[in-house]
């Protein structure tokens, strides 16, 4: 009994951290430029496909890894700067349509340059699972684990200790008044892009040996990050760390107890009945309407 | 009178373009693409007075499409229910289905009502892939003719004349639904919903009545659909038709009719098109949909036409 929930809850912890990386991807980028990244998906595929190829042709993994990053950094920082800097000032659907269409336009560059087969890289430590009271854990949840919680401990430090973090949660909070202090707001939008298309990129590297990847991978992780935002409030990035193990776990559960095909349901249904009684997600601020 | 008005005019030049286009059509292949641009041009129509007129985005559109798909397919295959009577049966039950949601999901905003469709979209296409005892799954069922009063529906031919009368229909019920109060309320709700509700429109209840007309639109071209294809997966569900609907709306024209219009015969022809350069399909869509979106944020039609305005009177 108790062995197979823990089972259930450590590939919920897996997949949860996975989402969470996402949801702060969406959460950093809304916040900089009220625009949800629809592409966000994307990068965690780049970053996962870009390894795997690189390692499949002989790369060494420590240089593989660093260099996928700055791929998916690259192509976030370039999407940035030509499709959602030109269409500022649009409405929300014409920006949806902006990153949905880049997100078809990544997809479709993905499979000329690598393929349409998966790919996978080995454990970064081995297959040997570890027993815990009764269930196993794979050694490599344990690096999803360990580089989600650094990455959000560093994500922290940077946004509370840093001058340019600071710079940009102070955009997020207000842009004219940012701008009026001297900071350089079109910088903290394309460090923003930059920023979620690395998170997203960790995500894709690390789950890679377990989930394995292609060039469609990031539509699901994409949308279950977008779900785990916006559970715990947009813009929150609590709530989307939040919301990214509650989906997870939640996933995980009901493929375990009810049944696996709907799996990829649960996220969905939890979000429609959260948003039904609370409009603004777990953590979000009530919004207020200027007229 | 004036014949140039969107009303008549614009009516009228539909009509005229749909008696005449076959001229040029050549074999039965030129009638299929078009019955499913005027199906897709039909759902746009409805799918626009949601995201044009009242300002409220969808991104589950297609379940409600492949609800009615499915719905006539089950009633008349697993329950011998008439074609007829399947296609308002199913019409009815999304109707109910999307008043019921509705008005929870309407009173979200923006990404979270984006979020909350998308949801719906999705959870209908799972649904559909999963029950294979009803649905037949992933490998999809199949469907008969459209017979009405002794009359069968079928043939690339018959079909363009049954769904080019109804796209013309579709159009005229907007056309009169936009210039009814209804529609004026509507476009407040667009403008400010604070401030429309200030002046006493009950926006609520119209935001409700326009996402119950769109989701039976495409309810009904959904059953129409699956009788003329004679076949249906739960892909027609997928997240992405859903967005493939939302993009035919925005790049001819959000609150344009005639734009919507256009955006669907656009994408539905772009993929013939494409077949050539087949690998860059995706690529290339994408590519447009940005494109057109940076380029033209107000869509193809409202961008012409003001292009023309300019350059004709002079502004």
């Amino acid at each position: 009994m108790f062995a197979a929930f823990l089972q259930y809850l450590f590939s919920g912890l897996t997949s949860g951290a996975i989402y969470a990386l996402a949801g702060l991807g969406f959460a950093i980028i809304y916040n900089a430029s009220h625009v949800i990244n629809f592409a966000q998906g994307e990068f965690i595929m780049i970053g996962g496909m870009a390894t795997a190829t690189m390692v499949a042709a002989g790369v060494p993994i420590y240089l593989a890894i660093p260099l996928a990053m700055v791929a998916s950094m690259l192509v976030g920082v370039a999407m940035e700067k030509f499709a959602v800097e030109p269409a500022r000032n649009a409405d929300v659907v014409t920006i949806i349509i902006i990153t949905i269409g880049a997100s078809i336009f990544l997809r479709g560059a993905a499979q000329i340059i690598w393929d349409k087969e998966f790919h996978s890289l080995p454990a970064f430590s081995g297959e040997t699972p570890i027993a815990v009271l009764g269930a196993t854990l794979m050694p490599q949840s344990l690096w999803v684990f360990g580089i989600s919680a650094i990455v959000i401990a560093l994500l922290w430090y940077f946004f509370n200790r840093t001058m340019f973090g600071k710079a940009m949660l102070g955009t997020s909070h207000n842009r004219l008044a940012a701008q009026l202090v001297g900071v350089a707001v079109k910088k903290v939008l394309l460090a923003s892009f930059a920023l979620s298309a690395l998170l997203g990129a960790v995500g894709g590297i690390v789950v890679t040996p377990i989930t394995f990847t292609n060039y469609e991978a990031g539509i699901m992780l994409g949308l279950k990050g977008f779900s785990a935002a916006v559970l715990g409030g947009l813009g929150n990035g609590t709530g989307a760390i939040v919301g990214g193990l509650i989906v997870g776990i939640a996933e995980a559960m009901a493929s375990g107890y009810l049944s696996s095909a709907y799996k990829d349901a649960i996220a969905f249904i939890i979000i429609l009945f959260v948003l039904f009684f609370m409009p603004s997600g777990l953590f979000g601020k009530r919004g207020t309407d200027r007229v | 009178m004036n014949l140039m008005t969107a009303r008549t005019g614009g009516l009228a030049l539909l009509a005229v373009v749909i008696t005449v286009a076959p001229v040029g059509f050549s074999n039965s292949y030129f009638y299929d693409v078009a019955v499913n641009a005027m199906f897709n041009a039909i759902l746009c129509v409805g799918l626009n007075l949601l995201i044009g007129y009242a300002g409220q985005i969808s991104l589950g559109h297609a379940g409600f499409f492949a609800l009615g798909a499915y719905g006539s397919g089950i009633l008349t295959e697993r329950y011998g229910v008439p074609a007829i009577g399947a296609l308002v049966l199913s019409a009815a039950v999304v109707g109910v289905l999307a008043f019921v949601v509705a008005r929870p999901i309407l009173k979200l905003k923006g990404h979270y009502l984006a979020m909350a469709t998308l949801g719906i979209g999705i959870i209908i296409h799972i649904v559909l892939k999963t029950e294979s005892g009803i649905t037949g799954g992933p490998d999809g069922m199949s469907l008969g003719n459209f017979k009405m009063l002794g009359l069968t529906i079928k043939g690339d031919q018959m079909w363009y004349w049954v769904v080019g009368f109804l796209l013309v229909l579709a159009v005229w019920l907007s056309l009169n639904l936009i210039d009814s109060p209804v529609g004026r309320a509507l476009r407040a709700v667009h403008g400010s919903e604070v401030g429309a509700e200030v002046v006493g429109v009950d926006t609520s209840s119209y935001k409700v009545l326009v996402f119950v007309v769109s989701a039976v639109f495409a309810s009904v071209v959904g059953s129409l659909f699956a009788h003329k294809n004679g076949f249906i997966t739960p892909d027609i569900a997928s997240f992405f038709h859903s967005v493939e609907l939302v993009t035919m709306v925005v790049l001819g024209g959000m609150a344009s009719i005639y734009g919507a219009l256009i955006g669907a015969v656009i994408l539905t022809l772009l993929p013939q098109v494409l077949a050539a350069v087949e690998q860059y399909e995706a690529m290339i869509l994408g590519a447009i949909m940005m494109g057109t979106m940076i380029f033209m944020p107000k869509g193809l039609l409202p961008s012409l036409l003001a292009s023309l305005k300019r350059r004709g009177g002079g502004q």
